[in-house]
């Protein structure tokens, strides 16, 4: 989107191909990033439970991690974290 | 000039259902409408014919006017051919989603019964209703009489829906005096419509077989391609809306011009006007002329896109051109019309100076002696200055 012209864009800013806001990079958005302690998680799921964005990826092992391309830093994750495994810091110094 | 009408039913009607049997010959697919005055009987009328039959279409009585031109987005964006009326706080309700109409291209008719805005509470005409609504990016022309607004709603469809166009066309029509005041309209016949106005094919219509987002968001970085895609679309409709009146006059014998004149060829002293208003000044253009004084009168049939090519080629060689607003720009360069009819003389070499007078203010009548007044006291004014930027017409002191 940040290379189209204005000649290239679709009749009255439409659309055709459906979906493609999965391209679309909200994690340059966050200012926040979140961390994890991987020796205090215990693979509870609430994370990916109360993730708003749907940025909480499940490994094979069952193991869960951020999806930072998504993550917009919200901190819900950290907040109800029930092993405060999950810290926020600041994006410069994460 | 025109040529000879072609056989048409002569009908008396009031404005409004002159509006109604153009939308019934357009075969309008959808019409999504909240009454008010002075606009009710436009979809009053249209409402009795798909009640009864004569019009296949659905009428969508909603609950406001914000609602009738959401709607109108939803009905125009899959493939229906579309129109809706109202008038004053109903355009203003409207506000917001008229932009959303142009922004996304769907060729939407809407026939405002001009009139003035609250407070004081005022049902009847003037101008203010539609200045507000000047930069909503739509094409918007202005009718003199009942002919004209039948005339213009076929055309607004023919050109709004054209591929090369697809933008939403508002039709101005003066409330009251235009609205409901009965007079003989030339109805035209249903074959000549059929052969005038092809059926309306939106390139990208909502279809569950193809899906499309419309009117997704646009974060900065995209926004300034969106608009300045819009304003190119929006300069290029020039060509098809002059296309569109001279297959009008082949078909159905009657001519318009984005810029219509009454004895102006070789008028020293020019009087502008927008609307209805044409015909009054029209009387005093003429007993001016009897009396030996080079007057006439230019009206701007074509408010948006402004035509500004054949607007400085009608006002030209004038010593002095005189503007009749019918909306206050408070606080502003004088009236609305004026000051864009001012800007766009600025940088011509040889220009006649604009003088401005505000009248005809809700509903309150503008006279042929009124007219007079504007073009004598113009005159003094253009001559000796004036330290205001206009003067109001019919007001006690």
């Amino acid at each position: 989107m940040a290379d189209l012209t204005w000649k290239e864009l679709e009749l009255g800013g439409i659309i055709s191909s459906p979906g493609n806001a999965s391209a679309y990079r909200t994690g340059d958005w966050r200012s926040d990033r979140p961390t994890k302690d991987y020796d205090k998680c215990i693979k509870c799921g609430m994370c990916w439970l109360y993730c708003p964005e749907a940025a909480i990826k499940i490994r094979d092992n069952g193991m869960y991690d951020f999806d930072l391309f998504y993550c917009k830093g919200c901190g819900i994750c950290a907040a109800e974290c029930p092993k405060d495994a999950i810290t926020m810091s600041e994006e410069e110094e994460a | 000039m025109a040529k000879k009408a072609k056989t048409a039913k002569k009908v008396g009607l009031e404005g409004s259902f002159a509006i109604a049997e153009a939308a019934k010959l357009a075969d309008v697919d959808v019409v999504a409408a909240y009454p008010i005055t002075p606009q009710t009987h436009i979809v009053e009328r249209l409402a009795e014919m798909v009640a009864d039959g004569e019009l296949n279409a659905e009428y969508i009585p909603v609950e406001s006017e914000h609602s009738a031109m959401s709607a109108c987005l939803g009905s125009s964006a899959v493939g229906a051919r579309t129109l809706t009326a109202t008038a004053g706080q109903g355009l203003e309700l409207m506000h917001e989603v008229l932009y959303v109409a142009s922004s996304m291209r769907l060729p939407i008719v809407l026939t405002v019964a001009d009139r003035a805005l609250s407070a004081p509470l005022s049902v009847w005409g003037d101008h203010s209703d539609a200045m507000a609504v000047r930069d909503t990016g739509w094409i918007q022309v202005f009718a003199e009489n009942g002919q004209e607004v039948h005339d213009l709603v076929l055309w607004a469809f023919r050109v709004g829906e054209d591929p090369d166009v697809l933008f939403p066309v508002m039709v101005h029509l003066d409330g009251f005096n235009l609205s409901h005041v009965t007079e003989p309209v030339l109805l035209t016949e249903q074959a000549d419509v059929d052969k005038y106005l092809p059926p309306y094919n939106y390139p990208m219509p909502l279809h569950p077989d193809k899906p499309v987002t419309m009117g997704a968001f646009g974060p900065p970085v995209i926004y300034t391609e969106a608009k300045k895609a819009q304003e190119v679309a929006f300069e290029n409709t020039k060509g098809t809306i002059l296309k569109g009146w001279e297959e009008f006059e082949k078909t159905f014998g009657r001519s318009y011009h984005p810029v219509e004149t009454y004895k102006a060829d070789d008028a020293e002293i020019l009087l502008m006007t927008m609307g209805s208003l044409g015909e009054t000044a029209s009387v005093a253009i003429d007993s001016m002329r009897e009396a030996g004084k080079k007057v006439g009168l230019v009206k701007l049939r074509l408010w948006r896109p402004f035509p500004f090519e054949e607007f400085r080629q009608a006002v030209g060689n004038a010593e002095v051109l005189i503007v009749l607003d019918r909306c206050i720009s408070f606080g502003g360069p004088g009236g609305p019309v004026f000051s864009e009819v001012k800007s766009a003389l600025y940088d011509e070499e040889k220009r006649p100076k604009v003088v401005n007078f505000i009248g005809g203010l809700g509903g309150r009548d503008v006279t042929p002696e009124n007219f007079e007044y504007m073009i004598t006291r113009g005159i003094e004014i253009a001559e000796k200055g004036s330290d205001a930027e206009y003067e109001m017409i019919g007001v006690r002191e």
